[in-house]
């Protein structure tokens, strides 16, 4: 009962969109791909769903081969990031579309229609055209529409992303609640690293149309495989730099300090070094140990504020907690502290995670 | 201070209303030229329906800008007569026909060249408009012959197909510039919803471009109505349409002017009826859909 996706590879215009894609998808669950703009999430998505033949590779759905089937007969559901809609049909009509053509009764049809209006929350628009729906109500309706229709796969790509803040945490709550439920697969694509958190499941980390990691959304967040990982799965970016390792000191952007437990074991020589944003503390006092950059810039949101500064050549990025502006070109002086550091090997793979030996500790 | 302040507010009504006054003038000037263009455009119309009202004697004696002694004698000829009003049915059927063809050949059409790329489409797109640009009179002779050779000559299928030689490229770029304002994203909504191609194509597409047909429609009715030369040629008795009921009976029966001017007004009648059905339609039209 399971949906595969076999050494899928795509290319258009001699540009490669996808690159030997193999993943497994169990059904009852929820997967988020996740990746920026460009790293192959729509492009995957609709060659699961068949609206894009794939150059190589094989589909398959509870045994059989999909590759060739024809998307109408494909037991799957699709939500574009545009809210797309029948524009000629009420909202009643369009829910009830997918139901018509397999030629359900009328009596069974209404009931279902009701239940997947009243699911998604426009149980009382049904007389009205999409044209007459806000935008969050016409998503609501495409999300109605599909799952109505209680395919073995539904497929999401970017549903919130067109939609206002408010609408976002809204529906992706109710989306939450729907999915935990269901007894489809669901397969949800996004570009925010704090949606795929929030939505949980496996997230399949995507960059330059191929799968890099793969995992459940927790864990792949505590332990990103790679430089890359690290920076799609962390808003801000995660801030990566060069340092060495020998024996038990560590020597990052001209600081020299003790090895942390958690890297203690790693080979010597020359790694990465992983520090998350929120990691990064403004100076107490002066010490040595401090690190002092320019700020370049300088955001406040509600709860948090971002400095971005300069250091060694090296654009940072710290996170601190409450509203400290700090004018643009003014001295930053931060420690870092290498215990809630990643480290990578010279190639960008991990090497030890401020986690993992912590909690083996504990 | 109040006294500075009053003496500095008083030229200021006088600005105003001197700036309020060649505003109005400027703003009386636009319906001005627009009254005496349309003034200068409906002249000829007006006179027509003058001389529709008037006998044949009235005509060639009175200049006055009122018809003299009007009446309703011309109009009662035509629609008595049946070498007139077949002429108009005979006309209508044709120009029905066309419109009919057109569209059935160009909206599938259409719907290839704005979905699916192939191998020349451009190039056949463009090969498809420049038959607009080939004068009908080059393919007078051929379709005579053709015709004759079938048996189509004087027939009001004759015509209607002659005129889908102009009107279903026409027909193709505008549809096409309707269909590709229509989002993919839906067509393929449709599949996955289970829709097979000619369901999807009649329940949920055609609707969305319903305007784009009637501008086609309108389009196609307009040219197929208007032009004499193809009409003239492939029909004889049988089939003899408006335009060249006319033209033939000023050679026939003398002049009668008053007639001629009835059975002209009767011929402006349908099309600016259709006009007023697709009024809002028509720039996006004329834009061949791509607004």
């Amino acid at each position: 009962m399971t949906f595969e996706i076999n050494n899928i590879g795509c290319k258009v215009g001699g540009e490669t969109w996808l690159e030997d894609v193999t993943l497994s998808f169990e059904p009852g669950n929820l997967y988020v791909l996740l990746g920026r703009t460009g790293a192959g999430k729509t492009s995957l998505l609709r060659v699961a769903a068949g609206l894009q033949r794939p150059d190589r590779g094989t589909l398959v759905h509870n045994g059989t081969d999909l590759t060739g089937m024809p998307v109408r007969r494909r037991d799957i559901a699709f939500v574009y990031q545009q809210f797309v809609n029948y524009p000629s049909f009420t909202v009643y009509d369009n829910i009830a579309a997918p139901l018509r053509r397999k030629g359900m009764d009328r009596a069974a049809l209404d009931a279902k229609v009701r239940t997947a209006a009243r699911m998604v929350r426009i149980d009382h628009l049904l007389d009205r055209l999409p044209q007459n729906l806000s935008g969050g109500q016409q998503q609501r309706l495409a999300i109605a529409r599909a799952l109505v229709k209680e395919a073995g796969v539904l497929l999401l790509d970017e549903p919130l992303v067109n939609l206002d803040y408010k609408l976002r945490e809204e529906l992706r709550a109710d989306l939450r609640r729907i999915f935990r439920g269901g007894e489809a697969t669901v397969v949800y694509s996004t570009t925010e690293p704090d949606e795929a958190l929030q939505m949980g499941g496996t997230t399949i980390v995507m960059d330059e149309g191929r799968v890099i990691q793969v995992g459940p959304a927790a864990e792949v967040h505590a332990n990103p495989c790679s430089t890359k990982v690290a920076e799609i799965f962390y808003d801000p970016p995660m801030n990566v730099i060069r340092c060495s390792v020998s024996g038990s000191m560590i020597e990052f952007a001209g600081i020299r300090t003790a090895l942390p437990r958690h890297m203690q074991g790693s080979v010597p020589g020359s790694c990465l070094l992983g520090v998350p944003p929120h990691r990064i503390r403004p100076a107490a006092s002066r010490e040595a140990e401090d690190l002092c950059g320019r700020v370049s810039l300088c955001e406040v949101d509600g709860s948090g504020t971002f400095v971005h500064f300069e250091h060694g050549g090296h654009e940072w990025v710290m996170k601190r907690d409450g509203v400290h502006p700090q004018p643009t070109g003014s001295e930053c002086r931060v420690t870092i502290d290498p215990a809630g550091c990643f480290l990578f090997d010279a190639s960008g793979q991990l090497l030890a995670t401020p986690g993992s030996r912590q909690s083996e500790a504990a | 201070m109040t006294m500075q302040t009053q003496t500095s507010a008083q030229p200021a009504p006088g600005i105003a209303s001197r700036l309020k006054g060649s505003a109005l003038s400027s703003r009386a000037i636009g319906p001005i030229l627009l009254g005496l263009y349309l003034c200068f455009q409906m002249l000829p119309i007006y006179w027509l329906v003058r001389m529709s009202l008037m006998q044949p004697g009235d005509i060639m004696s009175s200049s006055a800008f009122l018809p003299t002694a009007p009446s309703f004698d011309n109009y009662r000829t035509i629609f008595t007569d049946p070498a007139w009003y077949m002429s108009y049915v005979n006309s209508l059927s044709y120009v029905a026909l066309n419109v009919v063809i057109t569209l059935s050949v160009a909206l599938p059409a259409a719907y290839a060249f704005s979905r699916y790329k192939f191998i020349g489409d451009k190039h056949v797109f463009f090969w498809l408009f420049t038959n607009r640009m080939a004068p009908p009179a080059v393919f007078l002779l051929p379709f005579f012959q053709l015709y004759s050779a079938v048996g189509l000559f004087d027939t009001p299928l004759a015509v209607a197909l002659a005129h889908c030689l102009f009107n279903v490229p026409l027909a193709v770029w505008i549809l096409e510039g309707f269909m590709s304002g229509v989002p993919r994203e839906i067509d393929e909504t449709a599949y996955v919803d289970g829709y097979s191609f000619p369901r999807f194509f009649l329940t949920v597409f055609l609707p969305l471009v319903r305007a784009g047909i009637g501008v086609t429609a309108f389009f196609c009715f307009m040219f197929s109505w208007v032009e004499l030369l193809l009409a003239k040629t492939l029909t004889s008795i049988e089939a003899k349409p408006i335009v060249v009921a006319m033209t033939r009976t000023v050679s026939a029966s003398g002049l009668d002017w008053g007639l001629l001017a009835a059975a002209g007004v009767l011929t402006i009648l349908p099309g600016a009826a259709v006009i007023y059905f697709v009024r809002n339609y028509i720039a996006k039209g004329f834009a061949l859909g791509r607004v």
